[in-house]
């Protein structure tokens, strides 16, 4: 049997992972139009929560934080300063968050169709994405009023921190989206990773408060999260320009060259190792849901 | 093994030594796994065969349907060759584009109009947005929605449903049709609609590969039939000595 010629031939079930996605383009956008027009069906309120729930949470942060514990006097703009990386971190948590559910809550279709299954978390990720949109205008508006124009240099850290902060979400959400298929507790791991992410990354502090706080070990451990660069990247671009800081570089930490490229390596990284850890379990997510 | 296959021309669905093995699980947690691989043992799992060296190929353009009783390992069979599952043993090789009328239905969200949900659905089952565009009035014609396209299908009944389900399935362009179970949709007439479409898929030269308990249609429809029983192959032949030799077992 082996002898007949198998030119042409395909396994069935053997996508080519993420790069399957890209040939799957129409598919891909009618998933995230289905995410977008079904999340707040019958829902009187509707989009308007994409706002409010980001809006309740900055208040909480800025009447602590700011008002509480007096960070406003130290920080310039302090609002603004907070709302930059409550902005970065929800993107992070979101696009995280949805990735890491996204299978088991397509189980009707991965159990009895094939189709390529990192459809599913790429296609929330981009709906996590459009979520930040509206966000980021609410930010640019307030920047605008405080006399934010954009540069370059500007416009390009915020590209990078948005890059970095997907590539993470990405590996991440691969990695504990495939692991959720059979053991549940993933998705309470997910849990703590998300609600971490806002303390582990100077959202509400400042990197100096840390670097004055912590050893010098415990401190270059701090810098290798990825969130923190891409949150330092958005206060570069947001917040910076607002103060009255004559050189915008002496906002950021000295290192930030160097953070980066870590940052960037850690995200090719973390997305390698959750398609590997994806293919691996996608063998048996029919028969685990 | 399968020696019957008259292949003057190349086959499109290759089976070979296809083993599957289901472990019937019972730990769901990291805790319970990590627990039972440090005690070197399986806690609960018990293997089981649901195909055990299954081989046949299906030529272009040949119909040939699954037989057996339920449990068998006929539905198993063909999520192996839909890609849903894979073998754990063997391989299994697919020619052209596969589609199936399994479980139709199942991309069907309930708060999109049936409009959105066809499209959604087609392009699920491979197809693009031109191709969609262009058999799109096709599709609702055969499903006899009528006006009510673009309605939540939540509020369609659930013959409306199925039939719509139905009617994106068959539509889509394909050169392999797996049809497991298709006669329990709709009502007569619409059951009788189905079956003209699917002869006049295998009279178009498609390649099929039908389960179904219905063996008057079986035997209409193919002409060569392979019985599992207890997830092994026990003939493989003509569809009328394939209905005898599941029958005498």
């Amino acid at each position: 049997m082996t002898s007949v010629d198998l030119t042409g031939f395909q396994t069935p079930g053997r996508g080519r992972g993420i790069l399957d996605v890209f040939n799957h383009g129409y598919l891909l956008r009618l998933l995230i139009r289905k995410g977008t027009a079904t999340r707040y069906r019958n829902s009187v309120l509707g989009w308007t929560w994409s706002y409010v729930k980001p809006a309740a949470q900055f208040f909480i942060y800025y009447f602590v934080m700011g008002v509480v514990l007096q960070f406003h006097r130290d920080v310039e703009n302090f609002a603004v300063y907070l709302f930059a990386g409550v902005v970065a971190i929800n993107l992070f948590n979101e696009a995280f968050g949805n990735a890491t559910h996204s299978i088991v809550d397509n189980r009707a279709l991965v159990r009895k169709i094939y189709l390529p299954r990192e459809l599913f978390p790429i296609s929330t990720i981009i709906i996590g994405v459009i979520h930040f949109l509206p966000q980021v205008a609410i930010l640019l508006i307030a920047c605008i009023l405080l006399g934010w124009t954009p540069t370059f240099l500007s416009i390009g850290a915020f590209l990078l921190g948005l890059i970095i902060i997907l590539m993470v979400s990405l590996g991440l959400g691969l990695l504990f989206g495939a692991l959720n298929v059979r053991y549940r507790d993933a998705q309470n791991f997910v849990e703590i990773i998300r609600m971490l992410s806002t303390w582990a990354s100077p959202v509400l502090y400042t990197i100096a408060m840390v670097e004055k706080a912590l050893p010098d070990w415990a401190f270059r451990i701090y810098m290798l999260n990825p969130l923190t660069t891409s949150v330092e990247l958005f206060h570069y671009a947001f917040w910076a320009p607002t103060t009255s800081a004559s050189d915008l570089t002496d906002t950021l930490a000295p290192s930030i060259g160097t953070d980066i490229l870590t940052s960037l390596g850690i995200g090719v990284v973390l997305v390698v190792i959750g398609q590997i850890v994806f293919r691996r379990f996608e063998r048996s997510f029919a028969q685990d849901l | 093994m399968s020696e019957i296959t008259t292949t003057q021309k190349r086959p499109s669905i290759i089976v070979e030594n296809v083993r599957k093995t289901f472990q019937i699980r019972h730990t769901h947690s990291m805790k319970e796994a990590f627990i039972s691989r440090i005690k070197r043992k399986q806690v609960g799992s018990t293997p089981y065969n649901a195909l055990d060296d299954v081989s046949f190929t299906v030529a272009e353009g040949e119909s040939v349907a699954v037989l057996g009783f339920n449990g068998s390992g006929k539905s198993t069979l063909l999520k192996l060759v839909s890609g849903v599952l894979e073998p754990d043993a063997g391989r299994v090789l697919t020619r052209g584009r596969v589609a199936g009328l399994i479980e139709v239905g199942a991309g069907f969200h309930p708060e999109l109009s049936g409009r959105e949900n066809v499209y959604l659905n087609a392009a699920i089952l491979g197809m693009n947005k031109a191709e969609i565009d262009e058999r799109f009035d096709r599709i609702v014609e055969f499903s006899e929605i009528g006006e009510f396209i673009d309605q939540e299908v939540k509020h369609y009944s659930s013959g409306m449903f199925l039939r719509l389900a139905f009617s994106v399935a068959i539509h889509v362009e394909l050169d392999v049709l797996l049809v497991d179970e298709i006669l329990s949709v709709g009502d007569a007439p619409f059951r009788k609609k189905c079956t003209e479409k699917i002869h006049e898929l295998a009279q178009a030269g498609k390649t099929m590969l039908i389960v179904s308990h219905n063996m008057a249609m079986v035997q209409e429809l193919c002409e060569r039939g392979v019985v599992i029983k207890r997830g092994r192959k026990i003939f493989d032949g003509p569809i009328n000595e394939a209905v005898e030799a599941m029958n005498a077992k």
